[in-house]
């Protein structure tokens, strides 16, 4: 099947400043991007551009199979949810949600249906018919959804739509946008800086820095092979640990050496890794530094290291060390006895372990 | 102990903020009266017989109240040869700014919303002109315009009229709705893009009904500027079409003998009227948005 979405060498500037560079990316039907980036890094910008809302510098962009580059927005079959809201100030909730079916044409009985359906599925009910004036901000971003889903569009833009609920609500609106997206097998591009929005919503994850992709993969890829150190520190929370060390082939394998604040470097075989320069930074998540004893196979080593920091955080515990110059977490059991300025044991698992390049950047195994 | 010391203090700043507030007041009313003596004096004036005009103090109140200067001036005054008082004049100046308020306003409405919304190439460079239209003096478009006029064949009509306040009228128009529409987020008009609105759908339906407050604006505004001008009206009408301040200007000017005092300020105030009138109905809103902008920014 022809990809719903298919962006090619897409260019955006403003004036002289290039604000997105050379974006390629395609998404199956049925298919869920994410977009992530820090802010001002052009999420927004390349949602618009999909949009037809901003004129592109150059290149392409496609949707469900046609060529969508010089077609203005009303005619790409899309449905955008605002980062602002964007609700019309002095329609009613209710009258904001069916405009688009109104200007569209689309008759009474079947507005009236689908306005009830989606005032029920995002407990706007009550709210029907105030302005948006008079909603809390949570209130108005469902209504802003609301807007898009009772459209029936080949392809929904989302631009952080959650970002101003609360916990509860997020997760519960989480749930129904993940459930929506099954149902209806529809396509989605969704920017978002919740990094567990990201990873359970995604079936593929865009990172992107400064108007340049860093890497595309699914949320599995961008979590455990992250394309290179900017990716590694951006997903993540807790961050990846990344540990400056020096790697040297013996044999067989790899051992890799990192200097502690005090005593010996600690020295870590790593059997798989191959080739790897001298200087390395080695990338480990916080739960790949564990507990002596919590996992096991020819991967896992220990070593002492004194405790800097103790976080109790519910479930886990972080403990932060001090390695290779570097603070680095560890993700410790509730009950863990590390103590803030005692030696403990540290169980190193390098399974999941990233080497990456310390001038590029770039990953190496 | 610290309050005893610190009373004297207190109520001696307590007094000056009173005497202070009370000085303004005063003054405050002073520029109050110095600013309607004329009114009243109109006023009066126009309740005044002849005969009390002539006897009497000018700002004495009147001995015996009358409407005969109102009367004569309505429907009787002499302007030139006619005598048929400012009532005539006074409904071709409602022909004229009426509709001449509500096509400059539309437009300035239009304009208004591509400029500060559509951001098309250009658009600065043309907002610009627009405004520099605001500054030309009408002095200067006497000519052209009679001549344009001309060949469009309706000098000396009120479509002729209302065609000069429009143009007039639009760079101001323009300038107010442009103002008002930039504060609004260009988001409105991507989502209704998205939604599948057209240019004008848009306009209708979104920028319309948000822009009360600036419609007062730009009415009062036009309406003062139409119903008080008199180059334009003098220049470009012919007997017949002419508005209430060129027949003002005859009654006043062209009576010989007695001046008649009284009906000339009844028809000074008959002529102002409207103006008043469309002040004390939307001031409110006026003010309102004037200032809509910079509260929203
Ligand atoms: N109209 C514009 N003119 C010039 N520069 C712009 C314009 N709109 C956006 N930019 C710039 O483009 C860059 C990307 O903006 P964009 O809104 O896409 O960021 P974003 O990734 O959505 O950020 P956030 O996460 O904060 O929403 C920013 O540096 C911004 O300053
Ligand atoms: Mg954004």
């Amino acid at each position: 099947m022809a990809p719903i979405l298919d962006i090619r060498n897409l260019y955006k500037n403003y004036g002289s400043v290039e604000i997105l560079k050379d974006i390629n990316v395609a998404i199956e039907p049925g298919d869920f991007l994410v977009l992530v980036g820090p802010s001002g890094c052009g999420k927004s910008t390349l949602l618009n551009c999909i949009a037809g809302l901003e004129p592109i510098s150059g290149g392409s962009i496609a949707i469900g199979g046609d060529d969508m580059t010089n077609v203005s927005p009303k005619d790409r079959d899309i449905a955008m949810v605002f980062q602002s809201y964007a609700l019309y100030p002095t329609m009613s909730v209710a009258k904001n949600i069916t405009f688009g079916m109104k200007v569209r044409g689309v008759d009474q009985a079947t507005q009236d249906r689908k306005l009830a359906d989606v005032a029920r599925q995002l407990q706007i009910e009550p709210l029907l018919n105030r302005r948006p004036g008079q909603l809390s901000g949570g209130q108005r971003q469902r209504v802003a959804m609301g807007r898009a889903l009772v459209r029936d569009p080949k392809l929904f833009l989302f631009d952080e739509p959650l970002s101003n609920l609360d916990a509860k609500l997020r997760v519960e609106m989480r749930t129904e946008i993940k459930s929506l997206h099954q149902n209806l097998g529809a396509s989605m591009v969704y920017v978002t800086h919740d990094q567990i929005e990201a990873m359970t919503l995604a079936t593929k994850i865009v990172v992107m820095k400064a108007g340049v992709i860093q890497q595309i993969g699914s949320p599995s890829e961008i979590y455990n092979r992250p394309a290179n150190l900017f990716v590694a520190d951006f997903m993540g929370s807790p961050a990846m640990n990344l540990i400056p060390a020096k790697a040297r082939t013996n044999g067989g394998g790899t051992t890799i050496e990192i200097a502690r604040r005090e005593g010996e470097p600690i020295v870590l075989n790593d059997p798989r890794a191959k080739d790897l320069p001298a200087d390395v930074i080695v990338g480990l998540r916080p739960e790949d530094i564990a507990e002596p004893g919590f996992r096991h196979g020819e991967t896992v080593q220990q070593a002492d290291c004194r405790v800097d920091i103790v976080e109790p955080a519910g479930a886990d515990t972080y403990v932060m060390t001090h390695l290779g110059g570097k603070p680095v977490t560890a993700r410790m059991h509730s009950e863990t006895e590390a103590a803030a300025g005692n030696v403990h044991t540290f169980a190193f698992d390098l399974a999941k372990v990233s080497y990456f390049e310390p001038e590029t950047g770039h990953r190496l195994n | 102990m610290t309050d005893a010391t610190f009373s004297p203090a207190r109520r001696q700043s307590a007094l000056g903020k009173t005497a202070l507030r009370w000085g303004l007041y005063i003054i405050l009313a002073l520029f109050a009266v110095y600013y309607l003596l004329p009114l009243f004096v109109m006023v009066t004036t126009s309740l005044k017989s002849l005969e009390e005009i002539r006897t009497g103090d000018l700002v004495a109140l009147p001995r015996e109240i009358t409407f005969d200067a109102w009367r004569t001036a309505w429907s009787e005054a002499c302007t030139g040869i006619q005598c048929e008082g400012v009532r005539p004049y006074f409904w071709n100046s409602v022909l004229i700014a009426v509709p001449g308020v509500v096509i400059s306003t539309l437009l300035g409405a239009v304009n208004g919303y591509v400029i500060a919304q559509w951001r098309f190439k250009g658009a600065n460079i043309i907002f610009a002109l627009m405004l520099f239209g605001c500054f030309i003096p009408f002095q200067v478009v006497l000519l052209p315009m009679a001549r344009l006029l001309g060949m469009m064949g309706i000098a000396g009509t009120i479509p002729g009229l209302i065609f000069v306040h429009v143009i007039y009228g639009i760079g101001f128009t323009t300038l107010f709705f442009r103002n008002y529409y930039v504060t609004i987020p260009q988001e409105l008009v991507k989502a209704a893009k998205v939604d599948g609105a057209t240019f004008l759908r848009i306009f209708w339906s979104i920028f319309l009904p948000l822009s009360l407050p600036i419609i007062v604006v730009s009415i009062i505004w036009q309406f003062t500027q139409i119903w008080n001008d008199f180059l334009f009206g003098v220049s470009f009408s012919q007997a017949g079409t002419q508005p209430v301040t060129v027949a003002l200007n005859n009654i006043v000017n062209s009576t010989t003998g007695v001046k008649e005092y009284n009906v000339d300020m009844a028809a000074a105030i008959i002529a102002a009227l409207p103006t008043l009138l469309v002040y004390v109905v939307a001031g409110k809103y006026f003010i309102r948005g004037l200032t809509a902008g910079s509260v929203k920014g």
